[in-house]
């Protein structure tokens, strides 16, 4: 996949949501957007699944141009929505069925891919129920096993567990872990910093439709962040004054509304010059450098308000 | 054939050639919507087929009487029961065509809805229009044809008759159902749905002649409702059933119901395309 230029403008309102990106994906990977509601991420994934035309740029999807072969590419790829659209009225293999049959796909290779596609989403004990009684981890899995049933190349996943409680989030993970591990690319959108370092290889970082960073979340954090972390609680009021008395202590320094993040090599030798300058914080906490810090850094601003 | 067999075979079957057993995608949204009908069909049984036979029963059989006791020259002779039963055939058919393509098209359009995951697969947005139209004239043949068989079983209409009223209150219906259908799927607020069929769909059943023979209005305001669609198809059931039908007066009704279908759908496939793949 290589998009160059890439642009979504809507109209009539002129409202421009992707504004000229440029990234490429080699075969079995995963490759994530990382970026806040309204980052133009849901509508470069629209864009990918042929279901929005381009407004600007060229985009190829497994060789194929997506302004002209809407239909060839739709085919192999899967699209798991940032909204289910499953058919709460149907129950949970009919909505397999039916999506399959979408496809063109005759009936009974529907009706085998689906028993084996529930197994994969474990639902299998769930197949006769109707939708609207499951869960929204269970409804999340069922959407992914209905992308799935065009046996495609790539899988589309925009904000796979916004939503979802932390049990349900790290089972869907773990299907997807499998299902990279049988050779599917995964193309995700994600907020959560720690989806994005779990399940992608490579990321790119969007913010007001533009692309601000991109490579594995290890060289990100390496190149935007440093390695660790002091993070300091003050009282509220002295937040001003307590990061002027830190000033060349640490590489760089956030203040955030609650705490001042502190990025260095080296946490707790900061955290030890930080008692000796005499300042004592109500909490002090060294960690390892994330992408939250990444998107912090490039942006001045948090991934979820 | 000896390069061919040395080109490595192609890692899975890709379904984007549709293979032949595959019904052609406008039936294949068809019969998403049949699906979902074996569950809800109960409740469209109801408001369908059993309110208007309760309608028909109480102002055609206990109004009929008191009407035609006084006698009617607007009646042309005929019992009010026979005179009010092709209106609110067509009259239905109207409602019922509003309730289908107002509702179920505004749900499947937003970002949760059904057309949203077709649209992702290899059906295109007219594809998605087709198959729920068909959806739409199969839910108005099947109310029409109860609502005839009771009208038929009590002597109203002739058998042949009414034979031919399914047809004519089916395309009465999808004259409202293609252009509805056009703009519900642009709908973003529920409340609008509803507040067409209390301030344009509810006029229409009062004035377009259900009840009443529009010979008895005001001339102009007569000219005004004759424009009206239902009016045409009220006009076309009447003249079935009454046995007053010409092949000029049918063929002018008939060529006005269709061509607001025909309208409607051009409507349609650009507003869904545009909706859909915007």
């Amino acid at each position: 996949m290589v998009a160059e230029g890439l642009r979504k403008v809507y109209q009539p309102s002129g409202f421009t949501a992707v504004d000229g990106i440029d990234f490429a994906l080699a075969p079995g990977e995963a490759f994530g957007f990382l970026g806040p509601n309204g980052a133009g991420k849901s509508s470069t994934m629209r864009m990918i699944s042929c279901v929005s035309p381009l407004s600007g740029g060229s985009l190829r999807v497994l060789g194929l141009d997506a302004a002209t072969h809407g239909p060839e590419i739709r085919a192999r790829i899967g699209v798991v929505p940032q909204e289910d659209t499953l058919d709460e009225e149907l129950t949970v293999r009919e909505n397999l069925l039916i999506y399959g049959r979408y496809f063109g796909l005759p009936r009974p290779v529907v009706r085998e891919r689906a028993d084996r596609l529930l197994e994969f989403a474990r639902l299998t004990d769930k197949a006769d129920e109707q939708v609207a009684a499951l869960s929204g981890g269970m409804k999340r899995r069922l959407t992914i096993a209905r992308g799935l049933v065009n046996e495609p190349e790539i899988l589309l996943l925009d904000e796979p567990t916004t939503g979802l409680d932390p049990q349900a989030r790290h089972l869907l993970w773990e299907r997807l872990y499998q299902l990279k591990s049988e050779g599917v690319s995964l193309i995700l959108t994600t907020h959560y910093m720690d989806e994005a370092e779990q399940l992608c290889d490579r990321l790119v970082v969007m913010d007001g439709g533009r692309i601000v960073a991109g490579g594995t979340p290890r060289e990100l954090i390496e190149a935007h962040a440093g390695r660790e972390v002091l993070e300091l609680r003050v009282p509220p009021g002295d937040q001003a004054v307590t990061a002027e008395k830190l000033q060349g202590l640490a590489d760089r320094l956030e203040p955030l509304p609650d705490r001042l993040l502190l990025y260095t090599e080296d946490g707790e030798t900061a955290l030890a010059a930080v008692h000796a300058r005499g300042i004592v914080p109500i909490t002090a906490l060294v960690r390892r450098a994330g992408l939250e810090d990444v998107f912090l850094t490039l942006t001045g601003r948090t991934l979820v308000d | 054939m000896a390069s061919a067999a040395l080109q490595p075979p192609p890692a899975r079957t890709a379904p984007h050639s549709a293979p032949h057993s595959a019904p052609p995608p406008v039936l294949r949204e068809f019969s998403y919507w049949l699906h979902r009908y074996r569950r809800t069909w109960r409740g469209t049984v109801v408001i369908s087929v059993a309110n208007p036979l309760l309608f028909l029963a109480a102002i055609g059989a206990g109004l009929g009487k008191l009407v035609d006791h006084g006698g009617s020259g607007y009646l042309h002779g005929s019992s009010y029961v026979a005179f009010f039963a092709p209106g609110l055939l067509a009259a239905m058919a109207m409602q019922t065509g509003y309730i289908e393509a107002a509702g179920p098209v505004f749900q499947s359009a937003r970002p949760q809805g059904n057309y949203r995951a077709a649209a992702a697969t290899l059906m295109s947005p007219t594809d998605i229009l087709g198959g729920h139209l068909l959806f739409m004239a199969f839910r108005l043949a099947l109310s029409a044809t109860a609502f005839t068989a009771v009208v038929a079983a009590f002597g109203i209409t002739g058998p042949l008759r009414a034979l031919l009223l399914v047809p004519a209150a089916t395309l009465t219906g999808m004259a409202f159902c293609a252009p509805v259908a056009a703009w519900s799927v642009t709908v973003t607020r529920q409340a609008r749905l509803n507040g067409v069929f209390r301030f344009v769909l509810m006029p229409l059943y009062m004035f377009s002649g259900t009840f009443f023979s529009t010979d008895q209005l005001p001339g102009w305001l007569h000219g005004v409702i004759a424009c009206t669609p239902l009016y045409q198809g009220i006009a076309l059931c009447r003249s079935i059933v009454a046995g007053t039908a010409t092949a000029g007066g049918s063929a002018l009704h008939t060529g006005y119901l269709a061509a607001l279908v025909l309208l409607g759908y051009l409507a349609a496939r650009r507003t869904f395309t545009r909706r859909l793949n915007g």
